[in-house]
């Protein structure tokens, strides 16, 4: 009729006495209702405490009758036997279902018999367990539990040792992976902030601007250093050019469209100049444009009424079509006893303004009296 | 070789003589970077180069040098983290280093594709036994004489250790443990203390 009557001593007659004792033991340690045996006494001393060094054996009222080797560890100063389970631990069943036992005290733990269960020291510091019950079918049971994910913690803060834990246990390896997971992610975060501080670093120095694929201002200084470096006698012009109406196109159809519109720009930019000459974008819509070995007003007069002509076609975007102007000022190299990049940035600027303020879309050159 | 076992030469050399006779080595070296990274690996023969830059730069036979590398790695405050995972190996000196068998495994466990020398222990009588270290070149039982010295001060194991070069990359290292509570040793705990 019960599971445990149908396998008589013939059963395990062939094991040595010592496994037969071990058989008979786990045989009543199913869970609840099953067996009927009285198994506890078989259990040789020890074996368990060597097992599970972590497991309670509970007497029918919920009382603690015998404490595994590490939990006693836990629970320091205090003696566990005959006290009551529920006062030490509080727990609840694993899953959505039944988080709350319906039912009380050892009746309750006893129905979540072979379950797996969350458990919570109620001191200081709160260590969490997992656990499973087996009954023992006389109305007590054997609780056997272990850290679970809180085994970093647990170990700190009980100063468990190698020793506390059963030689078969896996806590030693997975506190060394715990250790050797995060050196490795300090390593690859250390990596990470240097490639980092590397791109950086890297795009301080590039002279390239990614927008537009243009030189940026930091090429453009380079470029203008060169050229008025003492010695150097070539003579050259620098056009600053200012898009008009861009402000429109970017608050009108955004700042994707603004970009597409720089992009074509920069294209124009380059199309309408020599090879040699510069072209940079020093600005959210301003570009110079250094031509090396052009000083005739003429032929720059030209250059410019050309590119701002190219400018003001209409630029598609989307379906829609962008339309922008410019406004340029130029400074020559000859006009200065000794040309100086600087000064001549300023002064393009301030004929620039002059375009600007006569009504866009025109060109100016830079003259002693504009300053 | 891993990046590892690169930056652990570099921690050593830069931390025992300063940055400057590390930048001296590399540009002797001459392999087009300044520093190894930790995550990458990196051909043998830049190793070797390394080694035998240090060498030249501090004017030392490299066994020493090697053996100097394997203390450092294990005593030097910067390399707390390896020391700690050295010390799951065992309660004691002597269990550490009957578990030294697993050490290759350990340590891909923690990093994959981090490859060291096949080691074998094997104790010969109470106190007594022998490691056998083989690898590619002839070297690694110097880095691991050093390490077991600092060990076994980390136990507070008292140890006579001696290095028995046997054919290339294979080295024996004999090992005396005259008493493993010698001295207090350094604390151990398996739980790590943060903050």
């Amino acid at each position: 009729m019960q599971a445990g009557a149908g396998q008589g001593p013939g059963g395990d007659a062939g094991l040595p006495a010592a496994d037969r004792q071990i058989a008979r033991a786990l045989e009543g340690l199913v869970p609840a209702g099953q067996a009927a045996r009285a198994p506890e006494g078989l259990v040789p001393a020890g074996w368990l405490d060597l097992f599970c060094p972590m497991h309670l054996r509970l007497d029918p009222d919920g009382r603690i009758s015998h404490a595994g080797p590490a939990f006693r560890k836990l629970c320091p100063g205090r003696s566990l036997v005959g006290c009551d389970l529920f006062d030490l631990l509080d727990w609840r069943r694993r899953g959505p279902a039944g988080a709350l036992p319906d039912e009380e005290g050892m009746t309750a733990l006893l129905a979540a018999a072979g379950e797996p269960l969350k458990l919570r020291l109620r001191a200081p510091p709160g260590t969490g367990f997992k656990g499973v019950l087996a009954a023992d079918g006389q109305g007590g049971g054997l609780l056997n539990l272990s850290f679970g994910i809180s085994v970093v913690e647990a170990v700190r803060d009980h100063a468990l040792t190698s020793r506390d834990l059963a030689p078969t246990d896996l806590t030693i390896e997975m506190l060394y992976l715990v250790e050797a997971k995060t050196a490795a992610m300090e390593a690859s975060r250390d990596l990470n902030l240097r490639l980092q501080g590397a791109k950086i670093a890297a795009e301080e120095q590039a002279f390239t601007d990614t927008l537009t694929g243009l030189k940026n201002r930091r090429a453009m200084d380079h470029v203008l250093e060169r050229l008025t470096a003492a010695g150097v006698a070539a003579p050259f012009a620098l056009m600053h050019l200012d898009l008009d109406y861009f402000k429109q196109v970017n608050d009108r159809l955004g700042h994707a469209a603004g970009d597409h519109v720089l992009q074509q720009v920069a294209r124009i930019l380059v199309e309408e100049t020599r090879s040699g000459d510069v072209v940079a974008r020093v600005g959210g819509d301003e570009f110079v444009i250094v031509f090396g070995n052009l000083t005739g007003r003429e032929r720059l007069e030209q250059a410019a009424s050309r590119i701002i002509a190219r400018l003001e076609q209409p630029i598609p975007y989307g379906g829609k079509s962008c339309r922008v102007s410019a406004s340029a000022g130029s400074a020559l190299s000859g006009c200065y006893a000794r040309p100086d990049g600087v000064q001549m940035l300023i002064d393009a600027d301030t004929a620039l303004y002059v375009s600007k303020r006569r009504g866009r879309g025109q060109h100016t050159f830079f003259h002693e009296e504009l300053r | 070789m891993h990046g590892l076992i690169n930056r652990a030469i570099q921690g050593f050399v830069r931390d025992t003589y300063g940055p400057p006779v590390w930048a001296q080595v590399m540009r002797q070296a001459d392999l087009g970077f300044a520093e190894f990274e930790a995550m990458l690996d990196y051909d043998d023969a830049a190793t070797y180069r390394v080694l035998a830059e240090v060498a030249q730069a501090l004017d030392r036979p490299l066994p020493g040098i090697l053996e100097d590398i394997g203390t450092y790695l294990v005593s030097d405050p910067r390399m707390e983290r390896l020391r700690r995972l050295l010390r799951f190996g065992g309660d004691t000196f002597e269990e550490f280093l009957l578990t030294l068998d697993d050490l290759p495994e350990w340590a891909r466990l923690a990093v994959p594709d981090l490859t060291l020398p096949e080691l074998e222990i094997r104790a010969l009588a109470p106190g007594t036994l022998r490691l056998s270290c083989v690898a590619e070149r002839t070297g690694w039982g110097h880095v691991i004489v050093g390490m077991l010295r600092a060990l076994a001060d980390d136990y507070g194991a008292l140890v006579f250790l001696e290095h028995v070069p046997a054919e290339e990359g294979r080295e024996i290292i004999e090992i005396a443990v005259l008493e493993s509570e010698f001295a207090a040793g350094r604390d151990f705990e398996l739980g790590l203390r943060s903050g």
